[in-house]
């Protein structure tokens, strides 16, 4: 994955650079007083339009259901804009913009701007939903057997239609053979005359005034049978699938007054503690079910502060920037020498060196890495065994280091080799030949000519290649997974980069913290932007120069 | 304006097709599976070998009782992506997973707890009740243990080791005679393997988290760190790189099976899922639970669970606690799914009846018979991979009171 193809925003063609899109809007201008509806074009639109509209109906029954509204207006007003855009003859410029800027907002933008609102709260796991969820949850998790109550057969039955009808749950106690109706009410002894009990199973299968629900029938009405609670004394009976129910007590129950739960066995209160978003007790203990809350700069302030994230900063900091430019830099450096020997008009069967160094770019490079992650094996590995070498590969800082430049380099290089090809055959041979009649030696030619014009072209490739490899989690991940750590620190291993190792904070720990690693991601995010800009600004200079 | 017209009109009928189709995609297969279903709709989420188990069962539930079952497999995160779908309200009503996942579903408010009646709970292998059990509440119906085994080639190793030093002994002559490469295949790699190596630590004195009043892990006695994990990491460096050389980092999760099948190693530290390797290369294998340091305590290895949940948010939580306390406690089920990746059934009448048939099963279970249950708690999280890396600098030659007391700090810090 060294190879910038999948990766955001290395898109091959360089902004502004082809010919074709400085012509493009004089023809589209002919277009728009000439065109004639042609039936291809009229299908093209129907169906492409029909999908569209295709698209929003099918989102909009979940957006109805959810009462979604802002959503759904967000979504009937793109659709609308979008027939108007393309049924009208107008605004033709807008018809070739909207749907990359559709796509753009919904894949990029959307992305980064949720990616940021997380950063400010304290998402993840333990905190997900919403207080009112936790609550619900406290509450469901303590449900406990009341100590010594019966555990009853259940039928589910209704005095009205199976499907709509009130639920009444028809009771038998298998020891006592005692039969009971019980709903929202309470609970009533039944006559057992006016009941039929299957010896079999214990259960009730029949009921004067009583309409009994097979499985089939209850479980469509599951719900309502979860929602149905017949108080008693001890608790209440709650059922317990559809053919049994049991007498149950919520141990913990949340009381409004004082914003807490109190826990009814052991008198302990948790009070909600809405900066951290738990359920805190006095003496520190926290509920494990907590919701999601604004934190603020917290996260910020705890990337900044933390000894644990801040200590290790730099140094893995310098070696992200080492590890991109390395792997950046050896991938071009090979890429651009096999590229320019097999540009040279001397060299014979050129396609068939193209197509075996193209090979290791064809390859998945999931499988190649973990492939080479085997061969540095210090025991079993290919590399130990065929040079007879005894390294500990992953095991020592800077061996481990090159390993994984090496990795890269047998990764990326091929692209690197495509796309200069494709920037030298593009060069005019006239310029290289005419330095040779000034008499400049192959070098003085490539120095002076063939480089810089490459560099024009390939230099907003590398930019993104680096960008790519800042960020590269796959090659560390796959390979050494940031080791070798030292004995004393298990946090931060000499191959790390910010990415894996923010990984490692943010998802090593009790669970996931979404909320701190996003706000990782916009310090990781600040960094890559920076970079970025400042070399496309000195990229720009060289074209000036050169163009 | 004709065209215009038949433009609009073709382009609604075009819509009104295509979201048609995306209703009838989604609503077919559930149509054909059983055209007679009345009622409701229960949907499980398994890993892709148990999917295929379940299904025939699954579906005889649903013809039972007139209801649509869908089995799903999710081959990759199953326990992130039940999490968060159940958030998004798009999650299953049965999910099936092991059972250290239970304190992260649990704080995640993603299950909810079952009630068995005494008599069903007596059924099960009680290590496998106490797996399930979390703050003092059954929270999913179990119906597989696994644990690991010392797993030997007999023709090379005739006798069961019983101490670690007789294994490094008979190991070493093998290394010597040339029958063997390596003494022990006890998986580590370059960043540990808490979960291999457990048996061992355990034997040097060292514990995880000490037993809070109810039964349940206590996350505030953490004992990584103390001097008991100390010393068994001080056991566990004799045998390492520096030492004996029977633990290595270059024996990985990829290879050790694979060295173990290939005759290069006579010892094999892993669970039930590798002896079907071991049957495919033709090698004389025996079980034995896996020996301790000499004069040391009892080596114990981790106790792990396979189990059945009801998700708190499904659509259908009666019809779901209906097929996981009723229907998933029949041993049928247990054995079928025993058939499709063989581990000890957790039901005790599922694992007396395929007994007879694998002699394998027996040891493993006893081997894991003084097993410790894999801690569920959430802090439990925070354990494995400074661990694992502590182990792997251990088994490198690093000094373990330094090392150990570092992974100890940084777990401390981990937990809230």
């Amino acid at each position: 994955m060294s190879a910038p193809p999948s990766g955001p925003g290395p898109a091959p063609q360089a902004p502004g650079r082809e010919p074709v899109r400085r012509g493009l809007p004089r023809t589209s201008r002919t277009a728009r007083q000439h065109a004639p509806i042609t039936a291809t074009g009229l299908v093209v639109k129907v169906v492409l339009l029909g999908l569209v509209a295709g698209i929003a109906i099918w989102a909009a029954f979940p957006l109805i259901e959810a009462e979604h509204w802002i959503g759904l207006g967000v979504l009937v007003a793109t659709t609308a804009g979008l027939f108007y855009l393309y049924l009208s003859r107008r605004h033709i410029p807008a018809k070739y913009l909207v749907p990359g800027t559709l796509f753009l907002i919904a894949f990029q933008v959307f992305p980064v701007l949720h990616t940021a609102s997380t950063a400010f709260t304290n998402f993840g796991d333990g905190h997900r939903g919403s207080k009112d969820d936790a609550i619900v949850a406290v509450q469901t998790s303590s449900v406990k057997q009341v100590p010594g109550s019966t555990e009853y057969n259940l039928t589910i039955a209704t005095t009205g239609d199976p499907a709509t009808g009130s639920l009444t749950f028809l009771l038998s106690d298998p020891k006592t053979q005692e039969v009971f109706a019980g709903d929202a009410d309470g609970l009533r002894k039944l006559d057992a005359a006016d009941v039929e009990v299957s010896s079999l199973s214990g259960k009730i299968t029949a009921a004067d005034g009583f309409t009994l629900l097979n499985i089939g029938q209850a479980s469509s009405r599951s719900d309502a049978i979860t929602a149905l609670i017949v108080p008693t004394d001890e608790g209440a009976i709650r059922s317990n699938g559809l053919t049994r129910a049991y007498e149950g007590k919520a141990i913990r129950a949340y009381d409004a007054a004082c914003d807490c739960v109190k826990d009814s066995e052991t008198g302990k209160t948790w009070t909600a503690d809405e900066k951290v978003g738990s359920f805190v007790a006095a003496d520190g203990e926290r509920l494990a079910q907590g919701w999601k809350v604004d934190v603020g700069l917290k996260n910020f302030s705890t990337v900044l502060t933390d000894p644990n994230i801040s200590k290790p900063f730099f140094g893995t900091l310098a070696w992200n920037f080492a590890f991109a430019i390395a792997s950046t830099g050896f991938t071009f450096l090979l890429g651009m020498a096999i590229a320019l020997a097999l540009h040279s008009p001397r060299m014979k069967g050129t396609n068939f060196y193209r197509v075996l160094l193209i090979l290791p770019y064809a390859m998945p490079s999931f499988a190649m890495l973990l492939i080479w992650r085997d061969m540095f094996n210090t025991d079993f590995g290919l590399l130990n065994n065929l040079f007879g070498l005894n390294v500990d590969w992953f095991g020592g800082n800077w061996s481990a280091r090159i390993a994984v430049v090496l990795v890269q380099l047998w990764l990326g290089y091929p692209y690197m080799f495509l796309v200069a090809t494709g920037a030298l055959q593009a060069i005019p041979r006239e310029l290289t030949e005419a330095t040779s009649v000034d008499g400049a030696s192959p070098w003085q030619s490539f120095r002076a000519v063939t480089l810089p014009l490459l560099l024009v072209a390939l230099s907003p490739l590398l930019i993104a290649s680096f960008a790519f490899n800042f960020n590269n989690v796959n090659a560390i991940l796959f390979t050494t997974e940031g080791g070798p750590f030292a004995p004393d620190n298990p946090t931060n291993g000499a191959t790390d980069l910010l990415i894996t190792y923010t990984y490692r904070l943010a998802f090593g720990a009790q669970g996931a913290e979404f909320g701190l690693a996003a706000t990782v991601s916009i310090f990781i995010f600040a960094i890559v932007a920076t970079v970025s800009a400042i070399s496309f600004r000195r990229t720009r200079k060289q074209e000036e120069v050169y163009s | 304006m004709r065209i215009r017209t038949a433009g609009v009109v073709a382009v609604l009928g075009l819509a009104l097709a295509a979201s048609g189709c995306g209703d009838s995609g989604s609503d077919k297969p559930a149509a054909d599976e059983s055209a007679k279903a009345t009622g409701g709709k229960l949907v499980i989420w398994a890993d892709d070998k148990r999917t295929a188990a379940l299904k025939p069962f699954a579906e005889e539930f649903g013809k039972e009782n007139g209801v649509t079952v869908e089995v799903q497999a999710v081959s990759k995160d199953l326990q992130t992506n039940f999490v968060t779908a159940s958030q998004q309200g798009s999650g299953p009503d049965v999910v099936v997973g092991a059972h250290d996942w239970i304190g992260n579903l649990v704080q995640n408010g993603a299950i909810d707890p079952v009630q068995l009646p005494a008599e069903q709970k007596s059924g099960f292998d009680e290590t496998a009740i106490k797996a399930v059990t979390f703050n003092g509440q059954l929270y999913g119906v179990p119906y597989a243990t696994e644990n690991v085994a010392l797993i030997r080639n007999t023709e090379l190793a005739p006798e069961a080791p019983k101490t670690i030093e007789d294994l490094v002994a008979t190991g070493k002559k093998l290394k010597a005679e040339k029958k063997a490469s390596e003494i022990l295949c006890l998986q580590s790699g370059q960043n540990g393997d808490a979960y291999h190596i457990y048996p061992l630590y355990t034997s040097g004195g060292g514990y995880l988290f000490g037993t809070a009043a109810n039964g349940d892990y206590d996350p505030k006695d953490l004992g990584v760190g103390k001097p008991e994990s100390i010393a068994a990491f001080q056991k566990i460096a004799q045998l390492g790189e520096k030492g004996e050389g029977a633990l290595k980092r270059s024996i990985t999760g990829e290879n050790s099976i694979a060295t173990f099948t290939g005759k290069k190693c006579a010892f094999l530290v892993s669970g039930p899922w590798a002896v079907a390797d071991a049957k495919k290369a033709g090698i004389a294998y025996d079980i034995s639970p896996v020996p301790g340091f000499a004069g040391g305590k009892e080596a114990q290895p981790f106790v792990g669970v396979q189990a059945f949940y009801v998700a708190a948010k499904g659509k259908n939580k009666a019809l779901a606690q209906e097929f996981v306390t009723n229907y998933v406690t029949k041993p049928e089920l247990a054995v079928a799914l025993y058939k499709a990746e063989p581990r000890p059934p957790a039901l005790t009448a599922a694992f007396d009846q395929v007994k007879g048939e694998d002699a394998d099963l027996a040891k493993f279970s006893e081997a894991g018979k003084n097993g410790q249950v894999l801690p569920a708690i959430p802090a439990m999280a925070a354990i494995w991979d400074p661990f694992g890396k502590a182990e792997a600098a251990i088994i490198g030659g690093a000094d373990p009171a330094k090392t150990i007391t570092a992974a100890g700090k940084t777990i401390q810090g981990q937990i809230k």
